[in-house]
């Protein structure tokens, strides 16, 4: 059937007004896009107040106590009379569980990211991916409770004397933790090694193996380096595990059996208390705040630029 | 005779070589072992442990000086309660953030802070976020230790995980939607609301879970800003008989969460309470999985029924 054909008087053809030009739509457009920047602009009012926040704070600390003692004291007693604010056993303790962390979660992980980027069948992989990422997804507070109520009496009958609450314990426990994420960037950072490199490697005759070692590895290695960094900064920033498990007594040690706190244990430890608001003891967990941010900054820019080299490789 | 010296030479050391594989892949099996032994022995232990105290009773009791009868009634309403809050947040503004990301931003050195910003955010421990919440939200606007202090806290936390997953599943959606949508005349705006956010729905639903799934575990920050560990109360209820029927009152109550109470629970002597603790560990892991587990099967579905 034809289509009617209508006839128009003019010569210019006819069209919906609806179609032209519209002040109101057009202002509509840029109302939303306006909003929308300003939702995504929040993301940096939120880090900048994370910053004025810890720093305001932090200023009124260090008008108490000065950044030479804060530095070089060896007690954290802020809660005493006899206080004393050196920030090292808290440091001491972090690195101390962080250490231990990291010697279970970077070579397990790094075997894991291995064995699933060159060496696992499809199917293999294909229940191992989801299930990594489920342990990822435990709550740290459960993780916490598994440490002390189970690794550590574990621990007991290994290693005699050991205390009830340790390092060690939440550390090894904090490692498995972080193994999800160490591998699965990790593998990411494999995976994205282009096939003609290791095709290459195989037809010199290298086995699956040294393919991986020699070739896979070297060429991912910014991205494993990032995998690792950002496992550190996880390790440094965990929380619950730590305080849980490893008691939130300041002590400066080395030696991972003892127990200690970490800078995140003493938050969590005088947040339980009722400190009032603006007293020194309220500003010291900013102080304490500000240094564990501090750290994880550092890291964590560190990982950025690295993870960002390997992505601009290929 | 030197040909096949150099032969069986060359055999000897491919097989050395092949071993190697071999070894490897024990090896590699072996660690992933070691990661789901590990899981089974912290699930099995807390089942041996929680599952008796796991009746009707342990959901509707308040906490209690007596192990035997504390519940965690308060704990699960407060979750519930703090998760709302959250998702309310915190959905909205990373799905809005994501799409100016992927859809409306030039490429400038904003776009860039933003950008970089929302990394860095990802990166940064969920106790400073408490320290936030306690200085931002508990003081200097007044919220005090309340629901809705701590929800914000959380939804700052999980902000963005919602927006890289809203980037992500957006810019999965092939150009030629956007071209086609533009070639028939549609607005920018309609284009994203009629097209992008309804095909992206599933992706972001997904982070959006996963999202919620970490908040739900996060204590850090709850404990930061100053939760009570012992609530033996509920907030004013959202619902009223007289207009307009919903009250908002619950939203500056104390409260308690689950993984509060877990620790209150862990962190006391007495082993009675630690029972207490495995019972809560328990239901708080399996909230947990399930939840991850759907996103998983949301991402698993849409792969395989997603071709453009």
């Amino acid at each position: 059937m034809p289509l009617p054909v209508t006839t128009q008087s003019s010569d210019v053809p006819s069209r919906s007004k609806s179609l032209g030009y519209s002040y109101r739509r057009h202002l509509g457009e840029r109302a939303i896009e306006t909003l929308l920047f300003l939702m995504a602009s929040l993301s940096v009012a939120i880090t900048l107040a994370i910053v004025v926040m810890l720093v305001k704070e932090s200023i009124v600390f260090f008008e108490h106590v000065s950044i030479w003692d804060f530095l070089t004291d060896t007690q954290w007693t802020p809660l005493f009379d006899d206080a004393h604010y050196g920030i090292l056993p808290l440091v001491s303790g972090t690195v101390v569980s962080s250490g231990v962390a990291l010697l279970v979660a970077i070579p397990l992980g790094t075997i894991t990211a291995i064995y699933l980027s060159e060496f696992a069948p499809f199917s293999v992989r294909e229940i191992a991916k989801p299930f990594l990422e489920l342990l990822g997804g435990v709550p740290t507070v459960v993780y916490g409770y598994f440490a002390l109520l189970f690794v550590t009496p574990l621990l007991q009958k290994i290693i005699p004397g050991l205390p009830g609450f340790s390092l060690l314990s939440a550390g090894l426990v904090m490692g498995i933790m972080i193994i999800p994420y160490v591998s699965s960037m990790a593998e990411d950072a494999m995976r994205a090694v282009p096939m003609n490199l290791r095709e290459g490697s195989y037809a010199m005759g290298a086995t699956k193996f040294q393919t991986a070692i020699r070739v896979v590895m070297p060429a991912a290695f910014s991205g494993i380096a990032a995998a690792y960094i950002l496992g550190i900064s996880r390790a440094v920033g965990e929380t619950m595990v730590v305080a849980v498990a490893a008691g939130m007594q300041p002590n400066l040690t080395w030696n991972p059996t003892e127990p200690a706190a970490t800078i995140t244990a003493y938050i969590v430890q005088v947040s339980l208390g009722d400190l009032p608001h603006g007293s020194v003891g309220y500003q010291t967990i900013f102080a304490a705040g500000l240094t564990l941010l501090l750290l994880t900054l550092a890291f964590n820019i560190v990982g950025h630029v690295l993870r960002k080299r390997y992505r601009e490789v290929y | 005779m030197r040909g096949d010296q150099d032969l069986s030479e060359i055999r000897s050391i491919i097989a050395r070589h092949k071993a190697w594989d071999l070894i490897f892949m024990i090896v590699g099996v072996f660690v992933l072992m070691i990661a789901l032994l590990t899981f089974m022995a912290l699930f099995a232990h807390m089942l041996i442990d929680g599952s008796p105290r796991l009746t009707w009773d342990f959901f509707t009791s308040f906490p209690s000086r007596r192990p035997g009868s504390a519940g965690i009634l308060s704990a699960w309403i407060g979750t519930t309660l703090v998760m709302v809050v959250t998702a309310v947040a915190a959905v909205p503004l990373g799905i809005g953030a994501g799409i100016y990301l992927e859809e409306y931003a030039a490429k400038n050195i904003i776009t860039e802070i933003i950008e970089i910003n929302v990394t860095n955010l990802a990166g940064i421990p969920s106790i400073i976020y408490g320290l936030l919440a306690l200085g931002l939200f508990v003081h200097q606007f007044g919220f005090g230790q309340s629901i809705l202090s701590a929800g914000l806290a959380l939804a700052l936390l999980i902000l963005p995980v919602v927006i890289v997953a809203t980037r992500e599943s957006i810019r999965a959606i092939p150009v030629a939607i956007r071209e086609g949508a533009y070639a028939l005349g549609a607005t920018k705006w309609q284009t994203v609301s009629d097209h992008l956010l309804p095909y992206s729905a599933a992706g972001i639903l997904t982070g959006v879970i996963i999202g919620l799934a970490r908040a739900i575990g996060e204590t850090a920050p709850i404990i930061t800003i100053g939760a009570l560990t012992f609530i033996a109360f509920l907030p004013p209820a959202p619902f009223k008989d007289e207009f307009p029927f919903l009250s908002f009152e619950w939203l500056m109550a104390p409260f308690t969460v689950m993984p509060i109470q877990m620790f209150n629970w862990v962190s006391r002597p007495e082993e009675a309470f630690q029972v207490n603790a495995a019972a809560a560990g328990l239901i708080l892991v399996v909230m947990t999985l399930t939840m991850n587990a759907l996103a998983i099967y949301l991402r698993y579905r849409m792969r395989k029924n997603i071709k453009w």
